[in-house]
């Protein structure tokens, strides 16, 4: 896996005359998973939005090394994003959006890739043609994981991805966080969970109106930790 | 972890690979095809009730080139109304846009699915057309053939952007209506006017429907550089 950082360098974005960012200069590094906390509007989904390449900042950059992240196709291959919504095609079958998005990004031997892929997020025993659109949203979240992960990206991306998994969902997927962090991705989490956070994050970013308030790294935090650190931060929003 | 070989594919071979992914879904459900069947043998039907009466069966070139080109408009606005349907359920445009896929392969992609349903039902609908209204279409049968190619490529040329603009629209089915049909009326006026020449089979002289073909290509190069050039900016949201 790649070594390098992605840095965001006083970044800013604004919407009409909305600013949903203002100054925003981080670092993150490989092999973290970097929690990203806030209060509703704080900008958390347009940091993961200018992240994942599909909006442009409006002020200053965003680096990958030292590769600007634009959203011109090339960086764009080293992303992976799991959303709320699964972002596959209910008519296809997992196989069926698996090929697909494998031909997309050029993976060769595609077929062991996408075993390999249903066995790990435990779909491998789903009928073949099954559409997707059939599958329970737990399920619907495994083949999220596995689209996000075929092309085995640098950057995996993660908004709010256990707001609608059972208990037993959300543990698989904080384990699976945890094994991409060990092999060496960048994990960022986008999540109003804090005892989700609390359970994976290595770097801990609470935004307040659209501000960096808080970004603390450490080999990881309890519960109370992030609670304390997202409640000192967010104090007196509003 | 062992990195996996990638070979970015080809524009080409990204956009078909969009391409043959609608029409597969399509080809499963046929819920379009059949929609817009419907629709298009319905208004060819409306229309002989109103023109076919008694012992008289046929009607000029003029009103039977007319009759063609409103189905085709018509059944063509249901096609294009779905273009992006399966994108925006799940959230699947943004594992599209988040992929390494340049943009205009996923404009050419669709816009080549879009028009080949639509080509599909147009080659039902020509023979109900000629058998109703004893329309004489077997003359030119090869160039009528190439106005409903670069008609429909001309349509879905600036469908597709439509489409892709009202993606997230409440109300795009009414909206698109509204906003294409201005556009592609020089498409319709061109494909008609050709059309009606073709199928009089008193006019000795097809220099105006040569004008017209001309005409018609010459604006799909315009409309298709035009949707090239505006499709990310649009799919975007900028």
């Amino acid at each position: 896996m790649s070594d390098r950082v992605l840095r965001l360098e006083n970044v800013g974005k604004t919407f009409g005359r909305h600013r949903a960012l203002a100054d925003v200069s981080l670092s993150f590094l490989p092999g973290q998973v970097a929690a990203v906390l806030g209060p509703n509007g704080a900008g958390k989904s347009t940091l993961l939005a200018l992240l994942s390449t599909l909006a442009q900042p409006s002020q200053g950059r965003l680096m990958l090394g030292d590769q600007d992240l634009s959203r011109h196709s090339p960086v764009r291959a080293t992303i992976g994003y799991v959303g709320h919504e699964p972002g596959v095609y209910g008519d296809l079958s997992a196989r069926q959006n698996l090929r697909l998005f494998a031909s997309l990004y050029g993976i060769e031997s595609a077929e062991s890739r996408i075993d390999e892929m249903l066995a790990r997020v435990g779909l491998a025993g789903v009928r073949r043609e099954a559409a997707a659109r059939t599958f329970s949203r737990g399920m619907l979240q495994r083949l999220a994981l596995a689209r996000a992960l075929l092309h085995q990206p640098e950057i995996l991306l993660f908004d709010e991805p256990g707001s609608a998994l059972d208990p037993a969902g959300a543990a698989w997927l904080a384990g699976e966080l945890q094994r991409e962090c060990e092999a060496g991705r960048l994990v960022v989490l986008v999540t109003h969970d804090l005892a989700a956070a609390a359970t994976v994050a290595t770097h801990l970013v609470v935004l307040r109106r659209g501000r960096v308030a808080r970004d603390e790294t450490r080999s990881g935090f309890s519960a109370d930790e992030v609670r304390a650190i997202y409640e000192e931060a967010t104090r007196g929003k509003a | 972890m062992k990195r996996r070989r990638v070979a970015r594919p080809s524009w080409i071979s990204q956009a078909a690979r969009i391409a043959w992914k609608d029409l597969h879904i399509e080809g499963r459900s046929r819920e379009v095809v059949y929609t817009m069947g419907f629709l298009a043998a319905l208004v060819v039907l409306v229309f002989s009730f109103a023109f076919i009466s008694g012992q008289e069966t046929t009607v000029g070139p003029d009103v039977v080139a007319g009759i063609l080109w409103v189905a085709v408009l018509f059944s063509g606005t249901v096609a294009l109304s779905r273009t992006f349907d399966r994108e925006r359920e799940s959230e699947a445009i943004r594992s599209l846009l988040l992929s390494p896929v340049p943009r205009s392969a996923i404009y050419v992609g669709k816009l080549v699915a879009t028009a080949a349903i639509m080509l599909f039902v147009e080659l039902l609908l020509v023979p109900l057309l000629a058998a109703l209204f004893s329309a004489a279409i077997a003359p030119h049968a090869l160039w009528l053939g190439l106005l409903l190619v670069q008609g429909t490529i001309g349509f879905c040329a600036v469908g597709v952007i439509f489409s892709a603009a009202l993606l997230r629209a409440r109300s795009r089915d009414a909206l698109l209506g509204a906003l294409l049909f201005p556009i592609v009326i020089p498409v319709l006026l061109a494909a008609s006017r050709a059309t009606a020449t073709l199928l009089d089979p008193s006019v000795p002289d097809l220099d105006p429907a040569y004008f017209w073909t001309r005409f018609l290509a010459a604006l799909d190069v315009v409309f298709v550089v035009v949707g090239l050039w505006s499709f990310e900016p649009v799919v975007m949201g900028e």
